[in-house]
C-alpha cells in the first residue's frame, strides 16, 4: 500500500504535509480502504481555529461514519472546497485530490509528536 | 463465530469480513457502490447461508401456521412463496420470514439468521401451549447453503446451468431442480426488487454451486456482492429490515406491513393487539424521506418538525442509484399525514428531508 516519504502520520492514520509553517492534512490510503466508498464529507471552515487531537471533520462511507481529528494546533486557512461535491476523491485520490485542510501551525515543535513513513507503516502491520 | 459453507471462497476472493449477528460474514468485495450497481444492471450472487431454514409439517401444519404468522394461507398452492411474520401476542414482530409451500401438509420457512434460534424456540413453546399436536417441527438451518443471484441478466446466468423452464418460474413461485447437477430449490425471490432468483442446497453443495454460477456469469457481469450493497439494495426498495422498520415494540400494521397482516382471517397471534391498536388509531407511521441537500441519515437520527422530535430514522443510506441521502422513519401518525417540513438531525446540523413515494427507486 502507497504511503509517500515525504509525509508525516498520524494514529488516526492522517496524513500531514509541512510546508513552512502551514501542514496541509488529509486521510491515508489505509484509512480510504478501510472506508470503503466515501459518499460525504464535512470540513470545518477558513479561520476556524483548531485544537491538536479534537474533530476537525468528519467522513461517511455509505456503511460508516468517521471523526477526522486534527494532527497539529492552529488556524484553518484553506479547506478544499471541491471534497464536498467529490468525497470519492477521497478514495482516488487520497494524498494529491483528497486533501481536506490546510492549517497555520501555532507550534512548529507540537511536529515532532507525528510518525515518519516507517513507523507509520509498523504501525497500520500492527493495527 | 459461526461460518456459512462458502467462508473460504469469500475469504479467496479478498472480501472484507464482519461480524453479523455472530456470523464471518462478507460485508464487500470490489466496493459498496460497484457491487450495487452491478445488481441494479447486470446481476450479483450473494451468500445467504446464514438464513435460517425451518420444516414445518403434518397435518396440523396448515392450520398451525394460520395462527402462529399474520398472513393468510388459505389461498397458497403448491410451489408458491409467501412474505409473512411471527407476530408477540402484544403485536410486536418476532421476525418476518419467506414460507414455501411444498405440500398442504409440509412448509419451510426462511428466517432471518440472528433470529433463527429465537424463532424456532418461539414455533416449539407456541406448539407446546396449544393442541396442535399433529405437527412436526425440524431447524433445518445448518443442513442448507443459500445462495441469491440477483439482476436484470440473473435468469440469463441461471438458464446456463439447468433445463428447468424459468420462465414458467413466476415471481414469488419456486421449483425443485437441477442446477450445475446439483439439486437446489430454486425461488423467483429477492431482497433486491430485481429479478433473480434464490437458491438452497444442501450446505455441502454451496461452493460448487457458487463456483459454478460465478464461472458462467462472469462475461455476463456477475459481481459477487456483500452484506454492504444487500442493504443499500433492499433500502432503495424500502424492503422491512429485521430491528429496524420491524422489532419486537414495532406492529408490522405500524410498518407498512398491513399487506402481509390479514386480520380477517380469523385468529392468530398478534391479531387481538393489533385490532385493538387500530380501533383506537396507530400512533406511528412508517414513512419514506429524502434528503434535499447532502448528507447521510443513519438509524436513529432524529426526525424533527419545527423544532420538536416527531420520531426517527429506523434505516437510512446514501443511495447509490440516486446519489441522496434516503430514509425510513416512524414518525407520528398525525405528523406522517400533514405536509409540515421534517428535517433529520444529522449531529449539530437539521437537514431538511422530503416526504417520498415508496419505493425510493422504482
Amino acid at each position: 500500500m502507497d504511503f509517500p516519504e515525504e509525509l508525516k502520520y498520524t494514529e488516526d492514520h492522517e496524513w500531514v504535509l509541512v510546508e513552512n509553517d502551514v501542514v496541509t492534512v488529509g486521510i491515508t490510503n489505509f484509512a480510504q480502504d478501510q472506508l470503503g466508498d466515501i459518499v460525504f464529507v464535512e470540513l470545518p471552515e477558513v479561520g476556524d481555529m483548531l485544537e491538536e487531537g479534537k474533530t476537525f471533520g468528519v467522513v461517511e462511507s455509505v456503511k460508516a461514519v468517521s471523526d477526522v481529528y486534527a494532527p497539529v494546533a492552529g488556524e484553518v486557512v484553506e479547506v478544499n472546497e471541491v471534497l464536498p461535491d467529490e468525497p470519492e476523491a477521497l478514495n482516488n485520490s487520497p494524498y494529491e485530490a483528497g486533501w481536506m485542510i490546510k492549517i497555520k501551525l501555532a507550534d512548529p515543535a507540537v511536529l515532532d509528536g507525528l510518525m515518519n513513513v516507517t513507523a507509520y507503516k509498523e504501525f497500520v502491520e500492527k493495527d | 463465530m459461526k461460518i456459512t459453507p462458502l467462508n473460504q471462497i469469500h475469504r479467496q476472493l479478498g472480501a472484507r469480513m464482519v461480524d453479523f449477528g455472530g456470523w464471518d460474514m462478507p460485508v464487500q468485495y470490489s466496493g459498496v457502490i460497484a457491487e450495487h450497481m452491478a445488481v441494479r444492471t447486470t446481476a450479483g450472487l450473494f451468500d445467504v447461508s446464514h438464513m435460517g431454514e425451518i420444516e414445518v409439517s403434518g397435518a396440523q401444519a396448515f392450520e398451525f401456521l394460520q395462527y402462529a404468522t399474520t398472513n393468510d394461507l388459505a389461498n397458497l398452492t403448491d410451489g408458491q412463496v409467501q412474505y409473512t411474520a411471527l407476530c408477540y401476542e402484544t403485536g410486536g414482530v418476532v421476525d418476518d420470514l419467506t414460507l414455501y409451500r411444498f405440500a398442504a401438509d409440509r412448509y419451510l420457512l426462511c428466517v432471518n439468521a440472528s433470529n433463527s434460534d429465537k424463532d424456532f424456540a418461539w414455533l416449539q413453546d407456541l406448539q407446546k401451549n396449544t393442541d396442535f399436536s399433529d405437527l412436526a417441527l425440524i431447524n433445518r438451518s445448518d443442513e442448507y447453503a443459500q445462495l441469491a443471484l440477483q439482476g436484470p441478466v440473473a435468469a440469463n446466468i441461471l438458464a446456463k446451468l439447468t433445463s428447468t423452464d424459468l420462465s414458467a418460474i413466476k415471481f414469488y413461485r419456486f421449483k425443485e431442480g437441477m442446477v450445475a447437477g446439483i439439486e437446489t430449490i430454486i425461488s423467483r425471490t429477492g431482497y433486491t426488487g430485481e429479478d433473480g432468483f434464490e437458491l438452497y442446497c444442501a450446505a455441502a453443495d454451496g461452493a460448487a454451486l457458487w463456483q459454478e454460477l460465478m464461472k458462467v456469469g462472469e462475461s455476463l457481469g456477475l459481481l459477487p456482492i456483500g452484506l454492504g450493497a444487500r442493504d443499500t439494495l433492499r433500502l432503495e426498495k424500502a424492503y422491512a429490515l429485521y430491528g429496524h422498520e420491524i422489532t419486537a415494540e414495532i406492529m408490522p400494521i405500524e410498518a407498512r406491513l398491513a399487506w402481509i397482516t390479514k386480520l380477517k382471517k380469523g385468529n392468530f397471534v398478534g391479531r387481538d393487539a393489533m385490532l385493538k391498536a387500530k380501533q383506537a388509531g396507530l400512533s406511528r407511521k412508517l414513512i419514506a424521506l429524502t434528503l434535499t441537500t447532502s448528507g447521510v441519515p443513519r438509524d436513529g437520527y432524529p426526525v424533527l418538525s419545527g423544532g420538536r422530535q416527531v420520531g426517527y430514522v429506523t434505516s437510512g443510506t446514501m443511495s447509490p442509484s440516486l446519489r441522496k441521502g434516503i430514509a425510513l422513519a416512524l414518525v407520528e401518525t398525525t405528523v406522517a399525514e400533514s405536509d409540515e417540513p421534517l428535517q433529520i438531525g444529522i449531529r449539530k446540523r437539521q437537514v431538511l428531508a422530503e416526504r417520498t413515494a415508496l419505493p425510493f427507486v422504482k
